[in-house]
């Protein structure tokens, strides 16, 4: 068992930077991430880490850096939010289509315009479809937790492909919380060596890394990386297990909870989770049978577990903490309800738009969720299939 | 369900407010309690006011929502009462801490008050006098600790000196425990 320490989300993943040691860091400082990298640096300056830290002049230039390091062998750390991870978006691209296993903390934060530095999903979100690996976090244990299973299971055999972790900004980033940190000694050996599978630096065996590649194998090599994706599932799942054995503590695709013989039920991700299982557990008080589920991986998208998860539901809440402007709902709505659209019996789904640059979701905007699912379940009727939560009309 | 208990500190940019929400939540995680301490951010200027929340329970903490109805109020600077109403969403039992060298009872009629119980300390003056500076912080820890059964003195001194010792001298660490100390001698109730 760890100690017990309090602190904030950002320092606890700098803390996971430390004991990961990865051979190089490459970054540029935005809020709410900033003190993530300050935190390293400091690490880096006292001789904690044998990290080279190499200090950029833009998040493109901090993943190309990194892109440049992963593909000579190195084992690479960064992290990022909102318009930081945006003007990655083109190197996003390159890392994960060179195959390189780059860790990346985003700290979820929402895009401008209108300018807001707090805590939403749409940077992260905005990446979907990016090749990266995704995992959102609760809270500060979960985002220490998740960075450093995002090491192996990018390095995976078969998997190849970077990882970002997200944990909501401000609310969980600058948060002190009680939380529990490994020895440093567990993490080493939990990582073990990094023995990267092509380096550019192997001189005994030269090779081309990002060469033209046309009508004749891009097709192919798309292929390999959705392929590739797959095969993280196996993945994240044998990390998990391994991590369970060092930590206690345990991870999946996902987190039911009151969920088995719940009629109704709430998905979500990221810090609201906790808030809303606040709330099943009052709902549960009274009679009202609720559970929830709360999203860990995003990429690959757990389908067939979610369907097995959510089948038995008569009416399920969708929250999005991101929109996707002139789409049928946010994000993890159109993934969802895709998913259950073969099972033979499926939930009436809907979908909920809230906590967008920051806003707070409460208990009373939840238990407005809930009384809509019970009328859903009752009438089976949706009102209203995507709404706008904890929003003035 | 389990009891929270929900702390709304109302300060100024600069006084240690936030400093002070986290001491607060280390000080209960040392008697074994699950803590969060959060800050409400916004333009951070030196003098601005500002609001820090802290929640504690015996059971792990789920919410990640603001604090609404906060049990416990501490007011760092009382400039902020003519602007702020510092009573906001609480319960009837609230208790509310005021930096004031004013009595509760005066108090309690500046802020037309009809429910919980109010405390006063002069902080401002202890920090003063202690530290030579106008730092109240570790001073409304003290009181607290006194009117409150969340922190108790002991762990609080301990968990004052390792957090303060990172950035002060040995003899500023020192000092600040004598605030403590003094503050919650010196809190006076209704």
């Amino acid at each position: 068992m760890g100690k017990q320490v309090a602190m904030t989300g950002n320092i606890a993943v700098a803390n996971a930077m430390r004991q990961i040691n990865p051979d190089v860091c490459a970054a540029y400082p935005i809020t709410p991430s900033t003190e993530v990298m300050q935190q390293f640096a400091s690490f880096v300056a006292d001789g904690k880490v044998d990290t080279e830290l190499v200090t950029v002049e833009s998040e493109h230039s901090a993943m190309s850096a990194g892109i440049g390091a992963a593909a000579a062998g190195g084992r690479v750390m960064t992290a990022t939010s909102a318009n930081g991870l945006a003007l990655m978006w083109e190197m996003l691209y390159i890392a994960s289509g060179n195959r390189l296993p780059i860790a990346m903390m985003v700290i979820n934060r929402a895009l401008s315009a209108p300018i807001n530095i707090h805590g939403d999903h749409s940077d992260e979100m905005g990446a979907r479809d990016a090749g990266w690996i995704q995992m959102y976090s609760e809270n500060g244990q979960e985002a220490y937790d998740n960075i450093i299973q995002a090491i192996l299971i990018g390095e995976s055999e078969g998997v190849l492909l970077p990882a970002m972790v997200g944990m909501d900004g401000f609310i969980i980033s600058h948060s002190i919380e009680n939380l529990e940190l490994l020895e440093d000694k567990q993490v080493r050996d939990f990582l073990g060596e990094f023995k990267p599978k092509h380096p550019l630096l192997n001189i005994n065996k030269p090779i081309t890394m990002g060469p033209l590649d046309l009508q004749d194998y891009y097709s192919e090599h798309k292929r390999q990386q959705a392929q590739a994706m797959q095969k993280a599932k196996a993945a994240i799942l044998k990390v998990a297990k391994d991590y369970k054995a060092v930590s206690g503590r345990e991870y999946g695709f996902f987190e039911p909870y009151k969920l088995e013989d719940a009629d109704i039920g709430i998905l979500t991700l990221g810090s609201s989770a906790g808030t809303t299982r606040f709330v099943v557990d009052l709902m549960r008080e009274k009679g009202i049978k609720v559970g929830m589920i709360k999203l860990r991986v995003f990429r690959p998208f757990p389908i067939e577990e979610l369907q097995q998860a959510l089948s038995h539901l008569k009416a399920l809440a969708v929250m999005d903490r991101s929109d996707s402007f002139g789409a049928a709902g946010g994000p993890v709505f159109s993934e969802v309800r895709s998913a259950l659209y073969d099972l033979p019996a499926r939930p009436k789904t809907v979908n909920y738009i809230y906590g967008l640059g920051g806003r707070d979701l409460g208990i009373s905007p939840i238990e407005r969720v809930v009384k809509d699912l019970q009328e859903i379940h009752q009438t089976e009727k949706i009102k209203e299939l995507v709404t706008h939560l904890t929003v003035r009309e | 369900m389990p009891k929270i208990t929900e702390v709304r500190w109302h300060g100024r940019g600069g006084q240690g407010t936030v400093t002070a929400a986290k001491i607060f939540a280390e000080t209960a995680m040392s008697g074994g309690k699950h803590v969060q301490a959060f800050p409400e951010y916004g333009p951070e200027r030196m003098g601005a006011p500002l609001r820090a929340y802290n929640r504690v329970s015996d059971t792990p903490l789920a919410l990640h929502c603001q604090v609404t109805n906060p049990g416990i109020v501490a007011v760092v600077d009382v400039t902020l009462l003519g602007t702020i109403d510092v009573t906001e969403g609480t319960p009837d039992d609230a208790i509310f801490v005021i930096n004031t060298p004013e009595d509760p009872k005066t108090m309690r009629k500046n802020l037309n008050l009809q429910h919980g119980s109010l405390f006063t300390v002069d902080a401002t003056t202890i920090s003063l006098e202690t530290l030579g500076r106008p730092i109240p912080n570790t001073p409304m820890l003290g009181a607290l600790a006194k009117v409150t059964d969340v922190i108790s003195k002991d762990n609080l001194i301990e968990d004052t000196r390792v957090n303060l010792s990172k950035k002060l001298s040995e003899e500023m660490v020192q000092k600040n425990i004598e605030a403590i100390t003094r503050a919650y001698e010196e809190v006076k109730s209704e």
